[in-house]
């Protein structure tokens, strides 16, 4: 499970590369790489997510809050105080770090239910402050105006510019991650996973590697919500609620969380899920949320990303 | 018309802080006497609140039956909705651990809610005060008579919940389970049927607290994660797994929460318990009425 083959990456990231050019040229289709954008964006959390859950064990539900706090620290630095906004990305991510680790150092020394519960009270709190705080945020009617993003003069004006940009943040992470899974921090993460106690008694420092897993996944949470903002050029504090955390605990659930490329399956198929396929179900979607969640749990442990492996342990018998 | 004093004004918050601090105590009891007999935290356990407020709309108000039928019928079906979520969300688990059972009871939750949201809509639904909305005066506050009915059903709970538990076979089974299950199992009691009963006993105390709060706050189909999360951090506060803790723990969160709406933000009135919920959670994980010995046993 720590190796992981090279070659798939590089197919996937090369069809990643063509694929503007195919839907081009397949009207029914032509409207994807806009939907690309959304599932790259959400691919970006759930990596970070993925290895805090999948392979640290450790589950969190306020993703969606760090994912918020970089969108509004975007939307309020530039919108409010006209700062640059590659600029204002970095200083939310590095908000987010901070969060993370005032919040995560006590919270991770909690086990299961009391860790799920201190990241949900967490996460509401923050929704709430984007909500109440509104001279800063702009309440629950949201904030318009954030402009969008250029390098040297260069404007990613077009859904296909802002693609590639999102896209090569993923594969700057997804190998970024990979590399991390493979390096000696990864074993230490599988070893907190199975026991604490023997990670611990083989030397092992338990609450600095979660921590360090946990501020991970908050600054990919936060640079994905800035990403966000620059796309829409508008937010509101229900792109970031409850309901939104566990979204990305479904997509991981069902990609896999115990193998990375889960994280990436998931925010595909959620994404299409919800915006183009779930259409016609309006705000029920939910009911199909909550069964796909059920139904993976029950009878794909290893979602979607574990299929392969059961499929491999036919054959063996 | 009296003169509202500042004193009167802190009464005031009393009570209702007390009120609705029972409603949080009933939640608080609901978790643990899931937590105590399976050791799983039951993120649905919001929803059969949700559960019991509605179908009571729907037996009293639309189909009309008196309250004394109506009552018990709510109770009973949110009870197999219970008993339903343990033998379709939590029993085929396979390989149960923390994290799946976490997210079995949060799939089932937002399936719950779903399913309310498409049967009763988005609006709140009213339900008739059980004797009347003639308030009370009380030294200078106001006391809604269906806060006393609230706080009886606290009392009458309590006391049945440890009769329950303390003299009857079946009570003292499940508090064996609670304590080993392998050995009570050796000793002939059905564990699987305990884990039910809790769910059914569990959901039972839901419903009624769902049922007696919407005359005073209204139901929706969304309420069910602030309860769940408050009457969680009742539970925790108290010291998860304690009965007196459950209660304590919540009437003092409905305090702390009526005070701080009231003085300090309503805008923040949720963040108040939740912060209090953190503060528990970094500082005293045990609670106020846990051991630390007792958590240490604990699987999870």
């Amino acid at each position: 499970m720590l190796r992981i083959s090279k070659l798939p990456i590089a197919i996937f990231f090369a069809i990643i590369i063509c694929f503007p050019w195919i839907a081009k040229h397949i009207p029914a289709i032509g409207h994807y790489p806009d939907l690309m954008v959304f599932a790259g964006i959400y691919c970006l959390i759930t990596i970070g997510l993925s290895l805090l859950m999948g392979y640290a064990g450790q589950i969190s539900l306020c993703q969606a809050a760090f994912y918020g706090i970089g969108a509004y620290a975007s939307g309020i630095l530039t919108v409010r105080y006209g700062m640059n906004p590659w600029l204002c990305m970095l200083i939310g991510m590095g908000i987010s770090a901070l969060v993370a680790l005032l919040v995560g150092a006590p919270s991770l020394k909690l086990k299961g239910h009391y860790l799920a519960m201190a990241t949900l009270a967490f996460g509401i709190i923050v929704f709430i402050i984007f909500n109440e705080e509104v001279e800063l945020t702009g309440g629950p009617d949201g904030m318009r105006g954030i402009p969008g993003l250029s390098l040297f003069g260069f404007q990613f004006d077009s859904v296909n510019k802002y693609y590639y940009l999102v896209w090569a943040f993923v594969f700057a992470a997804f190998i970024f991650t990979i590399n991390i899974i493979q390096s000696r921090t990864g074993r230490a993460l599988r070893a907190i996973h199975s026991s604490e106690t023997a990670a611990s008694a083989m030397g092992v420092n338990i609450s600095r590697f979660k921590i360090i897993v946990f501020i991970y996944g908050a600054v990919l949470a936060s640079l994905a919500g800035s990403l966000y903002a620059h796309y829409l050029n508008f937010i509101n504090p229900s792109t970031f609620d409850l309901f939104v955390s566990i979204k990305l605990l479904i997509m991981i659930a069902l990609g896999g969380m115990h193998q990375i490329w889960g994280a990436i399956i998931g925010a595909f198929l959620i994404t299409f899920l919800s915006y183009e396929w779930l259409h016609f179900f309006g705000e029920f979607e939910i009911i199909v949320y909550g069964g796909i969640l059920l139904l993976v749990t029950i009878f794909l442990p290893d979602g979607l990303a574990g299929i392969p492996g059961i499929i491999k342990g036919w054959f063996r018998n | 018309m009296e003169k509202i004093t500042f004193a009167t004004q802190l009464l005031q918050y009393l009570i209702t802080g007390l009120t609705i601090g029972s409603i949080y105590a009933m939640v608080a009891l609901g978790f643990i006497i899931i937590y105590n007999v399976t050791e799983i935290i039951n993120f649905a356990q919001g929803e059969f609140v949700v559960l019991g407020g509605l179908v009571m709309v729907v037996f009293h108000v639309s189909a009309g039956l008196p309250l004394v039928i109506a009552f018990p019928a709510t109770v009973v079906l949110v009870m197999l909705v219970g008993i339903l979520l343990d033998r379709l969300a939590i029993r085929p688990i396979r390989k149960p651990s923390v994290l799946t059972l976490i997210i079995a009871t949060i799939a089932a939750s937002i399936l719950m809610k779903g399913v309310a949201m498409v049967i009763w809509g988005k609006d709140p639904f009213d339900l008739q005060a059980f004797s009347g909305r003639d308030p009370i005066s009380f030294f200078g506050a106001i006391i809604q008579p269906q806060y006393l009915w609230v706080i009886g059903f606290l009392i009458l709970i309590t006391i049945s919940l440890s009769i329950f538990f303390n003299s009857t076979i079946i009570g003292k089974a499940m508090r064996a389970c609670a304590d080993n299950p392998d050995a009570a199992s050796l000793v002939g009691i059905d564990t699987k049927k305990m884990i039910l009963l809790s769910f059914a006993l569990s959901a039972a105390i839901g419903a009624i607290a769902g049922i007696i709060v919407t005359p005073i706050s209204l139901m929706e189909y969304d309420r069910g994660v602030s309860l769940a999360i408050k009457g969680f951090g009742a539970a925790i506060l108290g010291g998860l797994g304690s009965f007196p803790g459950a209660i304590l723990g919540g009437l003092i969160m409905g305090t702390i929460e009526s005070f701080g709406a009231g003085l300090i933000s309503s805008a923040y009135k949720d963040a108040f318990a939740l912060i209090v919920l953190l503060a528990v959670l970094f500082f005293k994980p045990s609670g106020l009425l846990g051991s630390v010995e007792i958590s240490k046993m604990k699987r999870f």
